[in-house]
């Protein structure tokens, strides 16, 4: 800190990151909270399907919801087992 | 036709009680037949903040299991005419609040005549904020310019959105007012504090009125007499605006705008 802002007492604008930070962790949690809740169930039977085909873990489905703008996105991620 | 207004925030500390307590004195003064109840069972203060503390025999969980009656049970507002306190219970445990017990002391209160019930909610998500927010018709949600209360009460208003009778039964849905409470206008100035626009973009809600931060609330709570009851005073002001807006007047937001004090301000001081 400087001598000057020392005497003066500078302030930090910090309302702008919290409105940010909210913003965030707002929308991320409103999905979680109010976001449909068929996707346990298209997880469970996501996991069922592919193991016909490939052995892998449940935990290595992961199913989540995104907002882009107006639109709402379906994420499924597999992870597959690497192969030797 | 009696309609229920739950006072909740998620958050405590942040001004349920003292809004629930000058919103009902407000919604009397104007002629309204009122009731409120404290819902936060162990934990009671509204009877404090009314300055009633001393008359309380009988409470909510009593006339719930029928101990007592409602009739026993209200204590009469010194402050205010058509204004009535029903006390949480300070021993029992927060079980004792069931939803048809509830029901049943709310019916009652309709039977009686009461225009309107504001429940005054306990913090938390638990049983009894639920309880609180069970019947609400209409949902004030107090908010301070801070993360922890602006994320709570995102939190409580999904919570009105999924578990309200009205949401159940899939009726139109309780109508959410935000009020803004411990606002500082030079803070929120100066970018050092959420503005309330900030705060009403973020929850997207109506705002119903911001109320300043205030020494005037410590003042009126040591009195036990509601704050709305400090004539002259911002915070007296402000409540009375937004309970104007409740009832669907036109009120110019006041308090929420920061001058600077001219120089002789500055020398000589004041408010």
């Amino acid at each position: 800190m400087s001598l000057l802002s020392l005497i003066f007492g500078e302030k930090k604008h910090t309302a702008s990151v919290a409105k940010e930070r909210l913003q965030l962790i707002i929308a991320h949690e409103r999905v979680g909270l109010n976001g449909p809740d068929f996707l346990p169930d298209l997880q469970k039977d996501l996991v069922a399907v592919i193991s016909k085909y490939v052995k892998i873990n449940p935990e290595d489905i992961k199913v989540g919801l995104e907002k882009q703008g107006n639109l709402e996105v379906i994420e499924v991620n597999i992870v597959l087992p690497e192969t030797r | 036709m009696t309609t229920i207004i739950t006072v909740t925030s998620g958050k405590g500390g942040v001004g349920k009680t003292t809004t629930s307590a000058s919103i009902a004195s407000g919604l009397a003064l104007r002629g309204y037949k009122t009731a409120v109840i404290d819902f936060d069972v162990g934990l009671r203060n509204l009877d404090l903040i009314m300055g009633c503390e001393r008359r309380v025999v009988y409470d909510f969980v009593n006339v719930i299991q029928g101990d007592a009656n409602l009739h026993q049970a209200l204590i009469k507002d010194k402050h205010a005419d058509n204004l009535f306190v029903l006390p949480a219970s300070q021993t029992r445990d927060k079980d004792a609040l069931t939803e048809e017990g509830v029901e049943k002391v709310l019916k009652e209160l309709e039977h009686q005549g009461f225009d309107y019930i504001v429940c005054d909610s306990p913090a938390g998500i638990e049983h009894g904020a639920v309880m609180a927010l069970t019947f609400a018709d209409q949902a004030i949600v107090v908010t301070n310019p801070e993360v922890s209360s602006v994320r709570d009460s995102d939190r409580i208003l999904g919570i009105i959105q999924s578990k309200s009778r009205r949401a159940v039964e899939g009726r139109e849905p309780v109508k959410e007012h935000l009020l803004v409470t411990r606002y500082d206008p030079k803070r929120a100035h100066e970018g050092e504090m959420l503005t309330y626009t900030d705060i009403q973009e973020l929850l997207r809600i109506p705002l119903l009125g911001v109320i300043p931060e205030s020494e005037i609330v410590l003042q009126a709570s040591n009195q036990g007499i509601p704050a709305i009851h400090q004539k002259g005073t911002p915070v007296a002001d402000a409540y009375q605006d937004a309970i104007g807006r409740f009832l669907g007047e036109e009120h110019p937001l006041r308090f929420v705008d920061y001058e600077k004090p001219g120089l002789i301000k500055r020398l000589f001081g004041g408010k």
